[in-house]
């Protein structure tokens, strides 16, 4: 490293160990925890906490009190026990202190893990809550990064940071395109939800940076209710990627995030992410119960966004990112890859609604199954009277690796004019003896063999990840199917 | 370097193979010939470890070592090579990707270095140019689309990459037009050395106008009932199986 850079990086760690971390990513409360259970006075104890103005804990108790009135829904493709909500702490404060003194102190199954992904050793410490003597280098780059998007006029910040700094913005947004009205998960997630991020990009301007590298880090202490939105304002463009790649253990069983984003005329927005929280052991115990409300609108003319995913965590996925196709000429794109290995079970896809004329729509999903796994594919393509000249090609294909393992699909279409043309492809095919031998015979192991053969399989989808993100799904996605086949 | 004696092989308790024997010596070409079903690419597969076959005797032995103490991936990295008769498609993973996982896992396998991508890639360049092959092919992925021709001059690609000390080519031959079999008996050809052996399992003697054999072998009902010089092909193309089975029908009953 240049010695110039090096003092810049020393000043900046002094600055953010030394101080106070002044872009407040997390709130400044001492571990306090909310009593268990869910009622108005939690709800009225999380938005006290957070010191948030009134019209935050307004929506949070209409939020509450339409919760009341709904039902689980049981709907999905997927089992698991009856989740008692009065037996869950809705909120504690972001832990200060660290869970271990060193690494040796750690899991190391998960050491293991984080070493086949190649993360970095100080990451690595951070990921599983370890003590780090300085602050690592990607948090002091993440701190320029925010400095040189400042610069740009663009927000990148906590959503509580946003809610006091920004709060016409989050007034004007929050809810504008998953009401909290919307699904039993979506509500609990507006009456509790603990933090997350929110993202603003100025008109005409294009982000000159994947907002993302910064997300590994933070992602380790985001809370079981997370809540991200992203505006882009028009002729703007983001790439904004979330999630892990590590496996993130969490003793949080049930996790209900929201992710709202909102693209005006012209502008784009890419949103990537790559889950893979705890699925629990081999017999399913522990794992993540994710359920997760992702919708997209694009509110303008000729406007874009596309969702890009990498399931491969979570004993239970529910999860249908999806756009609103408002705009004339928009464009909606789903590319997902979910893998389910033991027991877990995923009921994910999407859902493209065109109601503007000329709108577009394309889904390239590949599940792939092993285990005992089941996989299901969800998906609504829907086209109302106005969208003239709709077209959605949609292509589900599914891989299984085994005899117990499930692989399902559920594509509903409504064409609600004669104009539109809408597409379904599906396929289903297994993991051959005769390709395996071929890599076999070439000296290449059984681990080895899948892995290439499942990534060759999801290549259409890896391939729209950012370069950094897909070299590490594509190491995810082995490590996932791991002890799955022999 | 391959050492087959009293090889009794079955499947699903069917015998294929039976009383099987055969000395391969480096720096030979080996051919064997038979009609269908005679157990010529059952042989192979054994060699190359397939598991769905059931070895009821004899033994194999490769480079002195027990041949079935070692699993497929062990013997390819050993210098075994099977050139398939029916190279499946791998569908997203390119040739390049492919191949490199190979060479280094074999690398790994005998303590060396992995190849660095740069150093793939002069590899790569400089076997496309040995056997022939063109550039594009090795951007797409394994099989995929391919054409009969371009399936087995990939099989004789991969070859050339890996350097196998025994290469089995099963049927390399079969449904080529007389210009790929020409690049497929080239590259063989090239990569023909002292310290290296192959051998052609083929049905017909087309192909041994163009890779001549030291010896032909002529395995029927799961025997060899014939083996000879390079002559021997011609004699069978002449007379055709029919002489053979006469032949083994008279040792059968003697």
């Amino acid at each position: 490293m240049e010695d110039k850079e090096k003092n810049k990086n020393n000043n900046l760690l002094d600055e953010v160990t030394g101080s106070d971390y002044k872009y407040g990513f997390y709130t400044d409360i001492e571990a306090d925890q909310a009593p268990k259970g869910l009622n108005e006075d939690t709800v009225r104890f999380i938005s006290a906490k957070k010191n948030e103005p009134e019209f935050m804990l307004e929506f949070r108790l209409k939020a509450f009190r339409h919760w009341k009135t709904l039902k689980e829904p049981d709907w999905a493709h997927v089992d698991y026990p009856p989740i008692d909500y009065q037996d869950i702490i809705y909120f504690s404060a972001p832990r200060k202190k660290p869970q271990y003194e060193s690494l040796d102190e750690v899991d190391p199954e998960l050491l293991e893990t984080f070493d086949k992904l190649g993360i970095p050793l100080e990451e690595q410490k951070m990921l599983a809550g370890v003590a780090v003597d300085a602050v690592m280098d990607s948090v002091s780059v993440a701190t320029t990064f925010r400095e040189s998007l400042a610069e740009k006029g663009i927000i990148f910040c906590s959503f509580s940071e946003a809610v006091h700094k920004h709060p016409d913005l989050v007034k004007k947004y929050l809810g504008s395109v998953v009401p909290y009205t919307d699904n039993f998960f979506a509500a609990l997630n507006c009456a509790v939800f603990s933090d997350g991020s929110f993202v603003y990009i100025p008109k005409g301007v294009k982000c000159p940076l994947e907002l993302s590298t910064y997300f590994r880090i933070n992602a380790a202490n985001t809370g079981q209710f997370e809540r991200t939105l992203i505006v882009a304002e028009e002729g703007s463009y983001v790439s904004y990627m979330e999630g892990c790649t590590a496996p993130m253990r969490d003793e949080n069983q049930l996790h209900a995030a929201i992710v709202e984003i909102i693209a005006h005329k012209d502008a784009e927005v890419k949103y990537s992410t790559v889950q893979n929280w705890w699925p629990g052991d081999k017999h399913g115990k522990g794992g993540v119960y994710n359920f997760v409300t992702k919708r997209g609108i694009c509110e303008g003319d000729n406007s874009k966004i596309s969702w890009t995913q990498v399931e491969t965590g979570s004993a239970i996925t529910w999860k249908y990112p999806s756009l609103v196709l408002k705009g004339n000429n928009t464009t909606g794109e789903f590319y997902s890859v979910a893998v389910t290995n033991n027991m877990q079970q995923a009921d994910t896809g999407t859902k493209m609604i065109h109601l503007g004329k000329n709108t577009r729509s394309t889904i390239i999903s590949k599940g792939i199954s092993a285990g005992r796994s089941n996989n299901s594919y969800r998906g609504l393509v829907k086209t109302t009277r106005n969208a003239e000249n709709a077209r959605n090609f949609s292509q589900c294909d599914s891989l299984l690796l085994g005899d117990q393992c499930g692989a399902h699909t559920f594509p509903y279409l409504e064409v609600g004019n004669k104009s539109s043309v809408v597409e379904h492809e599906a396929t289903t095919s297994k993991i051959s003896e005769d390709q395996l031998f071929y890599c076999l015979q070439r000296g290449i192991d059984m681990e080895s063999a899948i892995g290439l053969i499942v990534n060759g399989y999801a290549k259409e989808v890896l391939s729209k990840l950012p370069m950094e993100f897909a070299v590490e799904a594509q190491k995810l996605l082995s490590i996932s199917l791991e002890g799955s086949v022999g | 370097m391959l050492s087959i004696k009293n090889l009794q092989v079955s499947i699903n308790g069917k015998v294929i193979l039976k009383d099987l024997n055969l000395e391969v010596k480096e720096g030979e070409v080996h051919a064997i010939m038979g009609p269908n079903g005679s157990g010529k690419s059952t042989l192979a597969s054994v060699v190359a470890g397939r598991e769905m076959f059931d070895v009821d005797k004899g033994e194999i032995t490769y480079r002195d070592q027990n041949i079935f103490e070692m699993n497929p991936e062990t013997r390819a990295r050993e210098g075994i090579f099977l050139g398939f008769q029916y190279p499946v498609e791998i569908p997203g993973v390119s040739i390049a990707n492919f191949m490199r996982t190979a060479i280094n896992e074999k690398r790994k396998h005998l303590g060396l270095d992995s190849l660095s991508g740069a150093e793939f890639l002069k590899l790569m360049e400089e076997k496309k140019k040995l056997v022939d092959i063109q550039s594009k092919l090795t951007n797409r992925s394994v099989n995929e689309g391919f054409s009969g021709g371009e399936k087995k001059k990939n099989e004789i690609f991969q070859m050339a990459l890996l350097e196998p000390r025994l290469a089995i080519l099963d049927e390399t031959d079969s449904g080529l037009d007389i210009d790929a079999l020409k690049v497929v008996a080239n590259g063989v050809n090239k990569l023909r050395r002292k310290d290296n052996a192959t051998v052609v399992i083929t049905h017909y003697q087309r192909l041994l106008e163009y890779i001549i054999p030291d010896f032909v072998h002529v395995l029927y009902d799961g025997r060899i009932v014939k083996s000879g010089g390079k002559e021997l092909a011609l004699e069978l193309e002449s007379k055709g199986y029919e002489w053979v089975k006469k032949e083994a029908g008279v040792q059968a009953q003697g």
